[in-house]
């Protein structure tokens, strides 16, 4: 086991017990800061395949302004155990047949799935900014646009949602 | 074999490096608060901290071990696990950003080997910086909401929307700096800043960046939580904000992370605008010293500029009145925003059409 693996393996026990927590915690509170914590193990592991830009901008968009403001809801909503509606019987057996058979058919799909152990033969500057750049504006320009144009109608949409009148 | 695979010489030298760069930033923050007591006592003309010490100079350390055994007191109703994690984010992401800043340049020893004076020159150095900025903020929430307390909680939404909004603005004014740069790395940026005078201009990116260097500098007040834009712990509305609950050395945390992140950001103003540790006439003092000598003076005009930025935060502080809460968020969104805007076409315009 070399260094990277070894990282590799920490990181993956805090992602995935982060997104355990995020869904076994009651405080709702409680739930946001796994999902962050969850955010900076994905971010290390992007670190870890050299996406460095991928990485710092996850921690800046993610982990540091949604889910501030996430949190900025939950906190001023102040849930807690007492004034959450109970769900019936009912719908928390329906809830748990379901989540069975997606399990079932997950686990269906990926039984036949090949696994790929060949990694693929990427240059290790690929992740950098300039690489990113240069991809981003020659071969990938069309969807690049498409999407910017995709964040200002929402941005627009937001505005006039805000807007009182 | 795991141990063997590691440069065990290169984790000490980074080791060395951290704790005289962690040691340097807490020092200066400890005397920040001196010199803030100062040039406060100065500009309303009272003597200041006079009696621990010749100058008041031991008054910081004296503060330091009064919080220390002052009573804590832990909220009945608060939540006491993050009422803990507050200060202690707080006064780590503080500490943090300090890992990019470039002190000095190399210096190059006889047996070949090179000692950067920077913890890490990583590509997205720049961006690093605000990622921890985004972090820090957790640190002020989690305090404000834990302490069950509704001032607090004002305070603490007031601080997250406050760094949110001119977050926005600070990036904006940065993309200006490093369309002109081409790089985000630190380290390269001050190395383009050279000098003092090369070409018929200055090397120095403020005087390219101007405007930009001007809406950085407003943002960096507002993200420091400072006057004029203090609201998130304005005594006389919200009982001193998000930390009204925090006695002993959690809030003297709390107070200190303030003066490190100073501290830091004005190291990276300096960076980014002032040349970093770059002087007038610097490869003629570079040619007559040894390397190590020429480290050391780089790294001690870096502090002198540093210092002086510092300097400046304070005297604002105690200049300006804060602002109203409307009026934070209209500078924020209708004036720095848009100013960062124009200020982003007009350096592409010039890159594309002046510099080609």
């Amino acid at each position: 086991m070399n260094p990277h693996q070894l990282v590799f393996w920490i990181l993956s026990v805090i992602a995935i017990g982060g997104a355990l927590g995020v869904i076994l915690s009651r405080n709702p509170v409680a739930s946001v800061l796994f999902l962050i914590v969850t955010f900076f193990a994905v971010s290390g592991h992007y670190i870890l395949l050299n996406a460095q830009f991928l990485a710092i901008v996850n921690i800046i968009v993610y982990a540091g302004a949604i889910m501030v403001l996430f949190l900025y809801v939950i906190m001023l909503m102040n849930l807690n155990g007492d004034v959450e509606p109970q769900k019936s019987k009912l719908l928390q057996f329906a809830g748990i047949i379901s989540g069975g058979i997606l399990f079932l058919v997950l686990l269906a799909a990926f039984k036949t799935t090949q696994l790929n152990t060949t990694p693929i033969n990427a240059s290790t500057s690929i992740g950098l900014i300039s690489e990113l750049g240069q991809v981003l504006f020659t071969r990938f320009v069309f969807p690049f646009e498409i999407s910017s144009i995709l964040f200002l109608s929402a941005m627009v949409g937001a505005v006039v949602i805000g807007k009182k009148d | 074999m795991l141990l063997l695979t590691i440069d065990w010489s290169f984790i000490i030298e980074k080791l060395i490096l951290i704790s005289v760069i962690l040691g340097a930033s807490l020092g200066v923050a400890t005397y920040a608060t001196w010199g803030e007591r100062k040039v406060a006592a100065w500009m309303q003309d009272r003597k200041g901290p006079s009696r621990a010490g010749p100058f008041g100079l031991l008054q910081p350390i004296a503060d330091g071990i009064k919080l220390f055994f002052k009573e804590e007191i832990i909220p009945t109703d608060a939540n006491r696990f993050l009422f803990i994690l507050g200060p202690s984010l707080a006064m780590l992401t503080a500490c943090m950003a300090s890992a990019v800043v470039p002190w000095g340049p190399s210096i190059e020893l006889e047996s070949g080997r090179v000692i950067a004076l920077q913890v890490a020159d990583i590509n997205i150095g720049i961006l690093y910086v605000f990622g921890v900025v985004s972090v820090g903020v957790y640190g002020i929430m989690l305090g404000g909401w834990a302490s069950n307390n509704k001032y607090s909680l004002m305070g603490s939404v007031r601080a997250a929307s406050q760094a949110i909004s001119y977050e926005l603005a600070m990036g904006i004014s940065l993309i200006a700096l490093l369309m002109m740069t081409g790089t985000l790395s630190l380290a390269e940026i001050v190395n383009q800043q050279h000098g003092f005078w090369e070409n018929g201009w200055f090397t120095w990116n403020v005087a390219k960046q101007p405007l930009g260097f001007i809406i950085f500098l407003v943002c960096a007040f507002a993200e420091l939580n400072r006057a004029p834009f203090d609201l998130p712990e304005a005594e006389s509305e919200l009982v001193a904000g998000y930390h009204t609950e925090y006695s002993s050395m959690k809030l003297g945390f709390y107070l200190f992370a303030e003066y490190v992140n100073l501290f830091i950001s004005s190291a990276i103003l300096i960076t980014l605008f002032f040349g970093g540790y770059n002087f007038p006439f610097m490869d003629q003092v570079a040619g007559s010293v040894s390397p190590i000598v020429f480290s050391a003076i780089c790294v001690l005009v870096l502090m002198t500029k540093t210092i002086m930025m510092i300097l400046f935060f304070m005297f604002i502080r105690w200049t300006i009145p804060r602002f109203r809460y409307d009026q934070l968020m209209n500078l924020g969104w209708k004036s720095l925003i848009p100013l960062a805007l124009v200020n982003m076409l007009i350096t592409g315009a010039i890159i594309i059409w002046v510099l080609n």
